[in-house]
């Protein structure tokens, strides 16, 4: 599934990378520390997590994930978006919690 | 497919903001000499912890890295603190990371063990007060040692 019909489905705001929705998602991984996502999360996947500051992106980018789900309706700050912009690092939000939205997305990825 | 090169990037201790950015810049690099993506992926988990653990802890340091048809070494020196007990830093979980550091998602107490599993061989030496010398080895054929 692309990340479009993901964002569709779980009513996700897009933040930024618009351009990369078609990209497809293989799976997810839920994390807040950095080390643990670097360790075992997967290209293609999409992250789910509430740390909202810039290096976010780099974990993104180093590990091919298809995106990043900021979680409990806390947008990125500014320069997170922007480095996430020149990464292609395409950044959805969303009210819910990391829980409820771990539940939706795995109803519908896997 | 041009395997031979060897570069060094300076990292400053304390500097968050660019948290990452010298390891995009290897990726990158692998990438555009055609390194299998399996490899470049596990160098790129390596480069990563080891330039957080700089930023995170030393003054300031070096990562360099060395290219070529059978191999990708990483040696990364810094100036700082050095690791009293090396074997206890190897162990998930121990940390010495202020709450700051822990407070942005690092400082979990992975950043040696992750080093060593997605490796083919992990080398830690360090003087206490002086620094830290890394030395992280890849083979370019595929091995066990993948991020599953």
């Amino acid at each position: 599934m692309d990340i479009a019909s993901i964002v569709k489905e779980l009513n996700l705001t897009v933040a930024c990378g618009d351009e990369f929705l078609s990209r497809e998602v293989t799976g997810g991984y839920v994390g807040d520390l950095l080390s643990d996502v670097m360790a075992n999360s997967q290209a293609g996947y999409l992250w789910i997590t509430r740390q909202t500051h810039q290096n976010v992106v780099a974990v993104a980018s180093l590990k091919d994930l298809a995106g990043i789900i900021l979680v409990q309706g806390k947008g990125p700050e500014n320069d997170t978006r922007e480095k996430a912009t020149n990464e292609g690092v395409p950044i959805l939000v969303t009210k819910l919690s990391s829980f409820e939205t771990a539940g939706k997305l795995y109803k519908l990825i896997v | 497919m041009r395997l031979n090169h060897e570069e060094s990037f300076t990292i400053q201790g304390g500097n968050f903001l660019d948290a990452g950015e010298v390891s995009i810049h290897i990726k990158r690099m692998l990438q555009d000499m055609g390194v299998a993506p399996e490899i470049l992926r596990r160098v790129a988990i390596a480069t990563y912890e080891s330039e957080i653990n700089i930023i995170s802890y030393a003054t300031w340091g070096v990562i360099h890295i060395q290219v070529s048809p059978e191999e990708v070494v990483i040696d990364v020196d810094d100036e700082g603190p050095g690791i009293e007990d090396i074997e206890l830093a190897m162990q998930v979980g121990y940390s010495t990371a202020t709450d700051k550091i822990r407070e942005m998602g690092f400082g979990a107490g992975m950043g040696f063990p992750n080093i060593k599993h997605c490796s083919d061989s992990f080398e830690v030496t360090s003087k206490v007060n002086k620094g830290t010398h890394l030395k992280i080895k890849f083979k370019m054929q595929q091995t066990d040692t993948t991020e599953s």
